[in-house]
């Protein structure tokens, strides 16, 4: 244990109004800290550079998950463990839930919060890809009210995003409008629990008269941060689902990604499996659209 | 000799001796304890691979006169680690050899004071040309170690080689790889010391040895032996790991307690523990193989590196364990093998499960499918008409007088994997499916015990006493790390004496109180130690029948009226026994001949293995494993230690990857040195023949390290099977299989998307 | 400064507790050092090994990971409390005798882990077992005799009598 607990104040008003009330007063001083799984590892580490940290855990106001009409509205502070027990929205959006199975293992899950992942915004983060793909919104607050981002415009660099020194994110948003897409998530790491992503694609898809009509491609870790792959949609946007659209969009993914070569992996890898999972996600689709 | 062979308590699934407190979470391991008046220690290490220290800084905005500072020149007796030979500092003197090397220590009460203070140390060096891989050092144009970098070789002969290859109808060449393996125990290194005027230096550790601890505080403190006690503490696993290492961190802790006048406590955290102590030693072995028209082996010409490190430690026997399984378990008429530890400026390797042998049976397993696939033989037939038998001779000419049952339990393999059958229809729907599917085998040995005259020289002494009414204790320096220790000696003592298992328990590992039966190493508990424990209590049973009137056919109770009718006539009971080695077992260690090992355990392991295209990530989906080790002590224990030794293979073969960066690990956390966690692991099935051992512990021979051979060469033959690709060197990562398939147009992932058609 | 620290107030094991730490002290050192609670472990401060398991609200956790003020008015379960009148838990009982525990310091998250598993899932097949253990690594045994442990433990009657007491 390197980090030293004195060094760091850390503080729970409990509410979440009382949290933006701290936020206004002082902005850009007190980091949220949410179930720790990421920060608590830092301090571990003796790495933890924030001094004055407030806690999300325990407010109620930010751990929901509501069924609208057209939305599943989620909560910052839900955690993996809860999105996986949602058996209504499990059963309309399963990426999220497949997403959720995929952080550590059971103890990460009861703790880490779908908020935390988003903000910390590692570009391996196992929530983004299927976010990216479902099109959600993330709802942002702060003592002067709230406002609405596309998730994909969300992240702006690598750990940059565009929250407000003020600024919490409240909820995420997802619409109620895939049932029909064909939907595809699949991470690939070092091993089957436990596993930072080397490479992630998550995928949603509509094919109506022998073309696809729609198509979300978003991908963890062949970008600086969670991404969609809109070069890679283009090649296959409006087309049917044949030997060479598949061979286009392969190309369009190889010439897209950005990947890196680090600790866990190599550029050439991860570039290489993203365009294999993107090519078995449109096997599939081809498939499914056959008569 | 006892004559048991029904599985009253010794080949019975008794509980495990120090379960329930485990169970309960009563165990005490070293971190779980205190003493009145703790202080804590930590470590200054090197940050460059070699180099001279220049200066060291103290920050001036700390108070150190709150600390303890121990430099090298506070070492009151000899610096370095007695181990072999003497060449490891306990703390550099003026000169690192690899990065993370010790260099200061420092005590303080407060845990978080102390790593302010480590921080608050500046070294200055003078960096001298570090060498970093066994090419580089054995180029010798930059001298790290010695004259000449060489920390040791071998030379084994047999017959004539070059006639071999004259009459070669095939020659096949190989080069095969292994990386460095760390043991990831779960427990990091940890120790508690404490120096009183009076009686001296006691030390408290997670280890495997006591009496290499207390050697090697001897020569650091230059203390006489009885003032230094070293006591084992519930030790969270070891596999070598805590061999050597022990006797670093042990030293380093007295010396804080010594200078600051307090008990000290070290524990490494496990970033530290990844990146400053002992790993298996990475080897680079080179078959050339003759081999004649009906594919016998005519002659092997074996060249075996393997990187020692910065210094020298246990690389000698790491080597020569290494070189004495080079050959594999075939026979041969003409046999060479050169081996050589060549030293680097990184962490120095030491004892991991297995010990040389895993590597070289790496290289000779996988060099066997190598030959197969040019000669156009099976596999399995190659290795069935080359299997060493009752009778031949192993490189060393050493007769296998024992029974070698390698067909037997090949058989057994093949039959219970349903080997040829799942390699056929493999073949077939391999064609159709992204996922490449193979089977593979590996057959190997692994020898029992020390080598040669290792045990001679041991000269253990072990036995038993009944210090107190109704209780027997078992007296060895020989530790429980999770492997069965206190279970196996107990039983082996409770089956002879003809008592319950109950009766009898473990004298506390503690030097002050416990005789020297050696290190709990090289798969010589049970067999070894076993058979002193067994030597010891018929040996106590002569003397009660002797003094005490203890008759013949005897209950638990009389023989407890025995004991004490012996203690209130004479005092103390106790019966201790040194070792007598087997008959015939020469070994010369000059010419390197002879009875390498008194005994061997013999295995096949076969995997099957699964290669997802798309991910290029292998999988093992089931294993199995025959082995033949002697009588089986205790079901149970026995198959733990197979599954437990099978997965940390697997991990070696697949998983574990130390990424060295100017020397330093970069990889040192958790969760980026990866082992196969519970998703990962597969069905492993354990089958065991049973030959009981004349000279071993109630019949058995050595079997913890023995499943740690076999899996990697295993998995790699079966996917060269599944995928056509030869893979040579491990950790054989996702990433290494698509730099090969990237390059080759045949390779399944490389295919048309056509005819990828996902599953 | 010591003046400046939150006490704690929390469960462990159906006793209250109050402690007085800094906020960020990890919960895993509070239940070690201030509550001589010594039976959870540290294997890796990071979260990735789960030998420092402990039940927190019924939940499953990493204790490494919890800042001790997060764990105010929590009730929270260590290996201490699985045993209950001096009666090994069925699944205590399960790991000694299918040799679930080898050198035993991952076992107390082993079997905090596997309890929180039967709590949700009194009979789970294989591939679940192998899910809910996956955040604990065992380095001796290869897990094949945890998960007959475990397996062994769902089937007992016992333990369906336990589950019934404890759930949540």
């Amino acid at each position: 244990m390197r980090g030293d607990p004195e060094a760091h104040e850390l503080i729970a008003p409990g509410t979440l109004a009382a949290v933006l009330a701290l936020l206004t007063e002082n902005p850009g001083q007190w980091t949220p800290i949410a179930g720790g799984t990421e920060l608590m590892v830092a301090h571990a580490g003796g790495r933890l550079e924030m001094k004055k940290l407030v806690s999300l855990w325990g407010i109620a106001e930010l751990r929901f998950v509501e069924s609208r009409a057209r939305s599943f509205v989620i909560g910052a502070g839900t955690t993996f463990g809860d999105l996986r027990a949602h058996a209504e929205m499990a059963a309309e959006l399963p990426l999220i839930a497949k997403a959720a199975s995929w952080i550590g293992a059971i103890a990460n899950q009861n703790r880490a919060t779908i908020g935390g992942n988003l903000v910390n915004g590692s570009p391996a983060a196992d929530s983004s890809p299927a976010l990216l793909a479902y099109d959600a919104e993330v709802e942002l607050i702060s003592g002067r009210g709230t406002r609405r981002v596309a998730y994909s415009d969300f992240h702006t660099g690598y750990k940059r995003n565009v929250l407000a020194a003020d600024e919490l994110m409240f909820a995420i948003h997802v619409p109620r409008r895939f049932v029909k897409h064909r939907q595809y998530l699949r991470k690939v790491g070092p091993r089957r629990a436990m596993a930072i992503a080397k490479v992630a694609l998550g995928a949603t898809a509509l094919v109506e008269d022998g073309v696809v009509s729609e198509i979300r491609l978003a991908a963890a870790s062949l970008a600086p941060f969670p991404t969609r792959l809109y070069q890679s949609e283009a090649a296959v946007l409006g087309r049917p689902v044949s030997a060479e659209t598949i061979q286009a969009a392969r190309n369009a993914l190889l010439a897209e990604a950005r990947p890196i070569d680090d600790i866990r992996s190599s550029a050439e890898y991860r570039r290489r499996v993203g365009a294999n999972l993107l090519e078995e996600f449109l096997l599939a689709l081809r498939r499914e659209a056959r008569p | 000799m006892s004559t048991s062979t029904t599985n009253r308590i010794v080949g019975a699934p008794v509980p495990r001796k120090e379960g329930v407190d485990k169970l309960l979470g009563r165990a005490r391991y070293v971190d779980d304890m205190e003493r009145e008046g703790l202080w804590h220690g930590a470590t200054v290490r090197s940050t460059i691979p070699r180099g001279f220290i220049r200066s060291i800084r103290f920050d001036r905005r700390i108070d150190w006169n709150e600390f303890t500072v121990v430099a090298a020149a506070d070492i009151p007796g000899k610096n370095h680690i007695q181990l072999i030979a003497a060449d490891q500092p306990c703390l550099a003197d003026g000169v690192v050899n690899h990065c993370d090397e010790a260099i200061l220590l420092i005590a303080h009460p407060d845990k978080h004071k102390l790593r302010q203070a480590v921080a608050g140390v500046a070294i200055e060096y003078e960096p001298l040309q570090p060498v970093f891989t066994i090419e580089e050092s054995e180029r010798q144009d930059v001298v790290v170690w010695g004259a000449d970098n060489l920390l040791k070789s071998f030379l084994l002969e047999k017959g004539d080689v070059d006639s071999g290859f004259a009459a070669a109808a095939h020659i096949v060449e190989g080069e095969y790889r292994t990386g460095a393996q760390e043991h990831l125990y779960i427990e990091n290194n940890g120790v508690i010391a404490e120096w009183r005027a009076e009686t001296g230096l006691t030390v408290w550790g997670s280890l495997q040895c006591p009496f290499y601890v207390h050697k090697s505080l001897i020569a650091v403190f230059d203390l006489p032996e009885d003032k230094v006690r070293v006591i084992q503490t519930e030790t969270g696993g070891a596999f070598g790991g805590k061999e050597d290492y022990p006797s670093m961190i042990a030293s380093h802790a007295a010396l804080l307690a010594r200078k600051s006048g307090h008990p000290v406590k070290i524990v490494y955290d496990r970033m530290e523990d990844l990146a400053a102590t002992t790993k298996r030693h990475p080897s680079r072995v080179r078959h050339r193989t003759a081999v004649d028209r009906d594919g016998k082996l005519l002659a092997m010409e074996i060249d075996l590196a393997t990187d020692g490190g910065a210094y020298s430690t246990l690389s000698s026997t790491v080597l020569s364990r290494a070189t004495l399984h080079a050959p594999g378990p075939y026979r041969c008429p003409n046999v060479r093998v050169r081996s050589r530890s060549w030293a680097t400026n990184t962490v120095p390797y030491g004892a991991f499960r297995g010990f040389g042998a895993p590597q070289a049976c790496f290289a000779i397993e996988r060099h066997m499918d190598v030959i197969a696939a040019q000669i156009g033989m099976d596999p399995v037939e190659l290795r069935r008409r080359n299997f060493l038998h009752d009778g031949d001779t192993t490189a060393t000419e050493q007769v296998m007088r024992e029974p070698v049952i390698l067909d037997k339990l090949l058989d057994r393999a093949l039959t219970e994997s349903d080997f040829c059958a799942k390699r056929e229809r493999f073949a077939r729907e391999n064609a159709k499916s992204r996922i490449q599917r193979g089977m593979g085998i590996a057959a190997f040995y692994h020898g029992s015990g020390f080598t040669g005259s290792g045990e001679r020289y041991l000269d253990s002494l072990a036995g038993v006493d009944v210090p107190s009414e109704g209780n027997v204790r078992v007296l060895v320096s020989s530790t429980e790390f999770g492997q069965g220790t206190n279970t196996v000696l107990t039983q082996i003592a409770a089956e002879t004496l003809r008592l319950d298992y109950h009766d009898v328990t473990m004298a506390p590992p503690d030097t002050g109180i416990i005789p020297n039966s050696g290190p709990t190493v090289a798969s010589r508990t049970a067999m070894v130690v076993g058979r002193l424990i067994e030597r010891a209590c018929l040996q106590l049973i002569d003397l009660l029948r002797e003094k005490a009137g203890l008759n013949a056919e005897y209950s638990r109770d009389e023989f407890f009226a025995a004991c004490e009718r012996f203690r209130a006539a004479r005092g103390e009971l106790a019966s201790l026994v040194r070792y007598q080695a087997p008959p015939g077992i020469h070994w010369d260690d000059q010419r390197y001949r002879g009875e390498a090992y008194p005994a061997y355990a013999w295995a096949i392991h076969v995997a099957q293995v699964a290669v997802d295209t798309v991910t290029y990530s292998a999988e093992v989906e089931e294993f199995w494993a025959v082995q033949e080790a002697g009588r089986i002590l205790h079901p149970v224990l026995a198959g733990g230690q197979v599954e437990g030794g099978i997965a940390q293979a697997i991990g070696y073969a697949l998983y574990e990857k130390v990424i060295l960066q100017d020397g330093h690990m970069a990889n040192s956390q958790m969760t980026n040195y990866i082992m196969p966690t519970a998703e990962d692991v597969p069905p492993i099935h354990v089958y065991f023949e049973e030959i009981p051992f004349r000279h071993g512990g109630c019949g058995a021979k050595g079997i913890g390290e023995l499943p740690h051979d076999g899996p990697a060469p295993a998995i790699l033959n079966a996917i060269m099977n599944a995928t056509g690709v030869s893979f040579t060197r491990i950790p054989l990562l996702p990433e290494d299989l698509f730099a090969e398939f990237a390059l080759r147009q045949d390779a399944p992932a490389t295919r048309p998307v056509e005819e990828t058609a996902a599953v | 400064m010591s003046g400046a620290w939150p006490t704690i107030h929390f469960l462990v094991n159906g006793q209250s507790c109050a402690v007085r730490a800094p906020a960020m002290k990890r919960l895993l050192d509070v239940l070690r050092e201030d509550l001589r609670l010594t039976g959870t472990k540290e294997g890796c401060g990071e979260g990735e090994c789960g030998s420092c398991s402990v039940r927190m609200n019924g939940e499953l956790v990493n204790s490494c990971l919890v800042p001790v003020l997060q764990a105010e008015g929590a009730e929270i379960e260590t290996v201490e409390g699985l045993a209950r009148n001096g009666e090994l838990h069925p699944l205590q009982r399960a790991f000694l005798e299918c040799g679930g525990a080898q050198c035993g310091i991952c076992t107390p998250g082993m079997l905090m882990a596997a309890t929180h598993l039967l709590a949700r899932n009194p009979h789970p097949s294989l591939a679940e077992i192998r899910e809910g253990l996956a955040g604990n690594l065992c380095r001796c045994t290869g897990f094949v005799r945890i998960f007959d442990s475990v397996i062994a433990a769902a089937d007992s009657t016992e333990a369906r009598a336990d589950q019934a007491a404890h759930a949540r």
